[in-house]
């Protein structure tokens, strides 16, 4: 932005405080065919109060112009490294065609939360008075999107070769586990404007954010996956605003009125724990499913959590913000978690729509390792048995459906704190009927707001009440296959998405690919 | 948790682009730590963290925009304070 | 976080109520110390059927039934627990008639037999 012409005289050059305060702030105006406060009408619903808007403090202070100039920039080096990876068949370099799984992982479940992060910064912008909140909102729609379509392109080359990826925006929808994020997200769209900002631009991009694209990118890294490694960063550059909308956005709100801090704590405190409730996704996926490990979930939780989250809330301690209510058991429960999760899809890997494998030797011992006082306590004995299962072509398989939390729609696979060999399981009565958690931390959230959670769309009891089949089945038809139409509904082709990575298509494939005979296959379980 | 230390950090990605920046980082800010991870570089220093846009200029002999990190900015744990000169990352406590 | 919510027909949707299952209620199972089952199954039960049935016609046809320790249940010595309290099952009486009504969570407990290897799992 330097001017090297000599010849005329000096201008003034707007600095930028100055530049920003013009282009965006100034161009702000009260409204005088209508009331503000019919303009924005959503302001009133949750008792927060805001006294000041110009008290938004914007610390990038991105112009629009400014803004596409470096989206393009960062665009313009994605797509080079795409077209490469996609010329020179990049998906070939992948440690092991495993890897891949996390990537189904990835499409099916986070792709269309940040499209519908996208949906929900569009709105929130809309509902916001103050200028310097309502850009970043905008900016942060307009990033969600350009992740959606990096994600979708960066992960449609691997579409051309391995199965599960062809259509994540029906299983989303509909699979199982899916819900769970999903169901996530339809929570905070459906919240009031302050709740979505504390859910999403706080407790998901700020407090939460590292444990979901660290693990996932630095697993890209680790396993050769370049395509992903670069979306990844080029996406993380667009975390760091969303991450500071964050902070700004809860500091804001509690300088804004002392009135304000019971609400926020209480946002907090639900979506924390909506947000951990999630990511057993990712704790899986690090410890049992990249075939070159990067770090535990355990040592995850412990950096990205505890010690970042410990700076953040000592700072935030000033406005008489605590630490979320149960972090502590977030911290025990990090011992378990992983391993709760991946028995979850080994339980029913025949309605998935990815592959999962047993660990190998190499595998437990690091897994040994990095949870010396619960791994081979817990569960090294059950995957010996699975083991032993397989080698008599008994695979286990859990052919039942499974009892769903009401809120965060896990299946209750977590266990008692004192016991990790007893189910937890929490349960209330509301208007007539019962209802069922996984822990107090969802049972917490049901409870204050109950209405909200009674309409819960949990694919257990969907499936039950026959609201899983495509149109036109006919249940009362001779040869009708339940368990085949619920496949159907989900768009999972049994044989081909489902089942152990051992006996695959997407093994046959690699090794066929890589060359690989039977004897020197590089990994077997 | 008030005796865990109250780091800040940034992190950024592992390319040409960013070899000044983090050069600068280290000068201006003789308590950080630099962690080299897979294709990217995390700084840590304790509570604070300046980026002297000068500091940048003088490494690379040419003039800078300091909002360019945008591009290449990872990730990063603090209150930000930008102007046209420099980008301080700190925690008040 | 207090909302002001109009009660009408729609609203709240209840998506779980009784009659959205065509005649049959849900029950939850879950078995401790066995979490190789990872998590309690959902049955779909009809609501006069009788905790005999459950057991004898129901239960073998389950995932539970995959368990080593499956066979070597002593069905006399069972303890169970309907809500997290102990709870004394009538054989010959309907679900619903003890209290077992939809989307009621049973556990069960099998004294001496602690799964795979007496590791819980």
């Amino acid at each position: 932005m330097t001017n090297f012409a000599t010849s005329k005289p000096p201008v003034h050059k707007m600095n930028l405080k100055e530049k920003y305060g013009l282009m965006t702030r100034d161009l702000a105006w009260e409204t005088s065919y209508q009331p503000m406060d019919k303009v924005f009408d959503q302001l009133g619903l949750e008792g927060i109060k805001i006294h000041d808007w110009d008290k938004w403090e914007d610390p990038f202070r991105l112009t629009m112009d400014a803004y596409w100039k470096y989206q393009a920039e960062k665009e313009r080096k994605l797509y080079a490294v795409l077209d490469a990876f996609q010329q020179n068949n990049g998906q070939m370099n992948i440690s092991d065609a495993r890897y891949v799984n996390t990537l189904k992982l990835f499409l099916t479940g986070i792709t269309p939360a940040e499209y519908n992060a996208h949906r929900l910064f569009a709105m929130l912008g809309r509902q916001f008075p103050g200028a310097g909140a309502a850009i970043a909102c905008q900016m942060q729609a307009a990033d969600e999107l350009r992740h959606v379509q990096t994600q979708i392109h960066s992960i449609s080359q691997y579409n051309k070769y391995f199965n599960g990826l062809g259509d994540h925006r029906v299983m989303n929808d509909r699979l199982w586990y899916l819900s769970t994020p999903k169901s996530f997200f339809e929570d905070a769209i459906s919240s009031g404007p302050f709740e979505q900002m504390i859910a999403i631009s706080f407790a998901l991009e700020y407090l939460l954010t590292n444990l979901v694209f660290m693990p996932f990118m630095s697993g890209a890294a680790y396993n050769g996956d370049m395509a992903t490694v670069t979306f990844g960063f080029s996406s993380q550059s667009d975390e760091a605003r969303h991450m500071t909308l964050g902070l700004e956005c809860i500091k804001f709100v509690l300088e804004q009125d002392p009135g304000n801090l019971e609400i926020i704590q209480g946002y907090l405190d639900k979506w924390f724990w909506r947000g951990y409730k999630v990511l057993g996704l990712v704790a899986m996926m690090l410890d049992y499913m990249l075939p070159k490990k990067v770090m535990s979930w355990k040592e995850a939780w412990q950096i990205y959590f505890v010690q970042n989250g410990g700076s953040l809330f000592n700072d935030l301690s000033r406005y008489g913000l605590r630490l979320p209510k149960y972090w502590e058991q977030t911290v025990a429960e990090a011992e378990h978690l992983s391993h709760q999760v991946w028995n979850n899809f080994y339980n029913f890997t025949g309605a998935a729509a990815m592959h999962v494998w047993l660990p190998s030797d190499e595998d437990m011992e690091w897994l040994s390792a990095k949870y010396p006082d619960t791994f081979d306590k817990h569960y090294r004995p059950r995957i010996e048995h699975y083991r032993e299962l397989e080698a008599q072509g008994k695979r286990y398989y859990n052919d039942n459906l499974p009892m769903l939390c009401q809120v965060c729609q896990v299946a209750l696979i977590s266990t008692k704190m004192d016991d990790p060999t007893k189910i937890s399981h929490r349960e209330l009565d509301h208007d007539g009927e019962k209802y069922h958690f996984c822990s107090d931390g969802c049972r917490d959230i049901f409870q204050a707001q109950p209405d909200k959670y009674v309409s819960a769309w949990l694919p257990a009891h969907q499936i039950m009440q026959g609201n899983c089949f495509e149109p036109g089945v006919d249940p009362e038809a001779s040869g009708f296959d339940a368990m085949a139409e619920v496949m159907k509904y989900f768009h999972v082709t049994p044989g081909q998405d489902n089942m152990d990575y051992k006996g695959s298509v997407d093994e046959r494939n690699w090794n066929e690919w890589k060359g690989f005979t039977k004897d020197s296959e590089t990994k077997s379980s | 948790m008030s005796e865990i230390q109250s780091t800040v950090f940034m992190a950024l990605q592992t390319n040409d682009d960013t070899r000044p920046i983090i050069e600068a980082l280290e000068r201006d800010n003789p308590t950080a730590v630099v962690n080299y991870l897979p294709a990217m570089v995390k700084i840590d220093a304790p509570g604070r963290l300046v980026l002297k846009r000068s500091t940048v200029e003088e490494i690379m002999g040419m003039a800078w925009d300091l909002q360019s990190i945008n591009i290449n900015l990872i990730s990063l744990s603090g209150n930000v304070e930008e102007t046209d000169d420099e980008m301080i990352l700190h925690w008040n406590r | 976080m207090e909302t002001i919510t109009k009660k009408s027909e729609h609203f709240p949707l209840v998506r779980d109520r009784l009659k959205n299952f065509h005649g049959k209620q849900v029950l939850y199972v879950s078995w401790d110390h066995h979490t190789m089952i990872c998590a309690p199954i959902a049955l779909l039960v009809e609501p006069d059927m009788t905790f005999g049935e459950l057991v004898q016609q129901i239960l073998p046809g389950t995932a539970f039934a995959k368990h080593p320790d499956y066979s070597r249940i002593d069905w006399a010595k069972v303890e169970w627990l309907s809500s997290d309290h102990p709870f004394i099952p009538r054989p010959s009486t309907a679900l619903l008639a003890q209290g077992l009504g939809h989307k009621s969570f049973v556990r069960m407990r099998t004294p001496g037999l602690n799964g795979i290897a007496g590791t819980g799992c």
